[in-house]
């Protein structure tokens, strides 16, 4: 076996993420003539191993076991290090989800194998794959490469692949058996929940005016929203301003809040962390304001503006009011 | 109650970068560092934690990196941490997270620390992995994206930050090692008394050289470089005015909000 893709279940789908790990692997195993097979575990996973059959893959590889039946940091791991022993995959490849963060790092301290997290592409150089990822917050990249024998544990950045790119085709599907104890389990998981929804659902919203540190303080906050009601739009946020008790968690736009597609992203004062962009790049149109010319924003912006927003937005407010 | 903290020192997230001559790092000179974000987080849990169950025990404060490292520590400690560790790095850092879980495990196993917290992730290299190589290596529950504690007799209750809002709470063993999402609390400030107090503290010097691990680096970084940019992105450039009008112009001719 030589690329093993981890499937992680998304709302009894298979997860976007593990979908895009699926495209990096076709598109590698072209370049270098290798096999994938899939990777389904759970306690019910008939229905992702169906929909797993049928990504134009090698083989999708299935554990069956009660213990699996909820996320558990430690099960999880031991699973995936014994599929790795019986298997021997020279590569294992997920989506960087919250939940392989959680895991894959102790599947590489266990096996003692080199995990690269967060990768965002690769390339071929005498036969060997070195993997690329970002660093230093998005502004600068970084070839990295591993210095043990196989496997090589990888996973990638959300929308580092399109899963527009994926394979079709059947696949044959066959359980791998392991064996899990009780006693391995030191943390006891409960059952996941979501905190109160909050007054406004920005995936609905067409425009939305998203505000960032570069805001600076509270006080601040005001122009924001004069602007947001002068376009008429929602507000939005990245992280750090609803960390900071500035708006509620119902107004952040990323990973861990809400994916938006407005037809306009206004974003203020925001530098472009990948867990942002992630939530908004399939915004419509998105325009940038920055003080920094290198913040990350601006690569995925449509239009983009060097400078101060304190002193453009209540001018931009202004004149959106007087046409 | 035995708590560790990791910390590092990352530039400061406004710094303009530039690679070094070798290309495995960035030129450092006019950089201006502070402590990670998600590590100021885990220090100021670490001390209502130890504020919280009696303040028994200590909190000790523990970053590798180079001799400009004593800062971080320093503040650390002014903001009520009881002790310093630094181990002293050189050019080129360390940047495996595994060969760095394995010297900072050799610390922790040694103080035989209840309860270790670190950042989820770091600024510069963003593996996170680091804490929960860590807790691995040094055989404790780990958790990640930790976003409200609750410390039980020999246990600690955490929750969890999944995505798109959702979370869970797991309850864990101790010892344990956990990762700690921004946004967990509001990270106090250091006062006058402790700033002068933290003078007094002692900040432990150890030589990474003497607790180079058996096994690894696993990876290495080859190059840095800046990313080409295969931007399409329209930049509107003149005075506030000029930006102004022609952004107005674009909502209401091109984007059409107008």
């Amino acid at each position: 076996m030589d690329i093993l893709v981890v499937l992680e279940e998304s709302k009894s789908k298979i997860h976007r993420a593990s979908l895009e790990a699926i495209v990096a692997a076709q598109k590698i195993a072209e370049d270098l003539s290798l096999n994938i097979a899939a990777l389904v575990i759970g306690s019910d996973i008939a229905n992702l191993s169906t929909q797993a059959a049928n990504l134009g893959i090698s083989e999708v590889v299935t554990v069956n076991h009660e213990m699996l039946s909820k996320y558990n940091a430690d099960t999880f791991a031991e699973t995936l290090i014994q599929v790795i022993e019986i298997e021997g995959p020279s590569y294992i490849f997920c989506g960087h989800t919250y939940q392989v963060r959680d895991y894959l790092p102790k599947v590489s301290a266990l096996t003692q194998k080199p995990l690269i997290t967060d990768v965002v592409g690769y390339r071929v150089e005498d036969n060997q794959l070195i993997f690329s990822k970002q660093v230093f917050n998005g502004k600068l990249s970084a070839d990295i490469i591993t210095k043990t024998d196989p496997p090589i544990l990888i996973s990638f950045q959300a929308a580092a692949f399109s899963a527009d790119d994926l394979g079709t085709g059947n696949s044959s599907v066959r359980p791998c058996n392991i064996t899990l104890d009780q006693k391995l389990v030191k943390t006891e998981s409960e059952e996941p929940f979501q905190e109160t929804a909050g007054d406004v659902d920005l995936s609905a919203a067409n425009i939305i005016v998203s505000v960032g540190r570069g805001i600076g303080k509270k006080e601040n906050m005001a122009i924001v929203e004069d602007l947001a009601s002068a376009l008429n739009g929602e507000i939005g946020s990245s992280r750090p301003i609803v960390d900071a008790g500035w708006l509620p968690n119902s107004r952040q736009v990323g990973s861990s809040g809400q994916s938006v597609t407005p037809t306009l992203y206004l974003a203020l004062g925001i530098s472009g962390a990948i867990q942002h962009i992630v939530g908004m790049k399939g915004s419509k149109n998105i325009v940038a304001i920055n003080k920094d010319p290198d913040a990350p924003i601006f690569e995925v912006a449509d239009y983009g503006i060097v400078g101060d927003i304190i002193d453009i937005i209540p001018k931009l407010t202004e004149a959106i009011k007087e046409s | 109650m035995k708590i560790g903290v990791l910390l590092k020192q990352v530039p400061g997230s406004e710094s303009k970068l530039r690679v070094n001559q070798d290309g495995n790092w960035v030129e450092e000179e006019s950089l201006n560092f502070e402590i990670n974000e998600s590590d100021s987080y885990a220090l100021e849990e670490a001390l209502q934690i130890y504020e919280k169950n009696g303040s028994q025990g200590e909190v000790a404060v523990i970053s590798m990196g180079p001799d400009r490292t004593p800062k971080v520590i320093r503040e650390a400690l002014a903001k009520g941490a009881h002790r310093g560790i630094h181990i002293v790095d050189t050019m080129p850092y360390e940047t495996d997270p595994f060969f760095i879980a394995s010297i900072l495990a050799k610390i922790v196993q040694e103080t035989a620390f209840d309860l270790v917290l670190a950042g989820l992730q770091s600024e510069d290299l963003g593996t996170g992995q680091t804490g929960v190589i860590l807790g691995e290596l040094c055989g404790m529950s780990t958790a990640t994206l930790v976003m409200e504690t609750d410390l039980q007799n020999d246990k600690i209750r955490v929750k969890r930050e999944l995505e798109s809002g959702w979370f869970q709470w797991v309850t864990m063993n101790l010892p344990a090692c956990i990762t700690i999402q921004s946004g967990i609390n509001q990270p106090r400030y250091a006062s006058l008394k402790g700033i002068m107090g933290a003078k007094k503290k002692e900040i432990k010097t150890i030589s990474k050289a003497d607790l180079i691990p058996s096994l690894g680096p696993l990876q290495t970084i080859d190059t840095i470089y800046i990313q080409k940019k295969d931007s399409t992105t329209q930049m509107l450039e003149g005075d506030t005015n000029e930006v102004v009008s022609r952004l107005v112009n674009i909502f209401k001719t091109d984007i059409k909000v107008l």
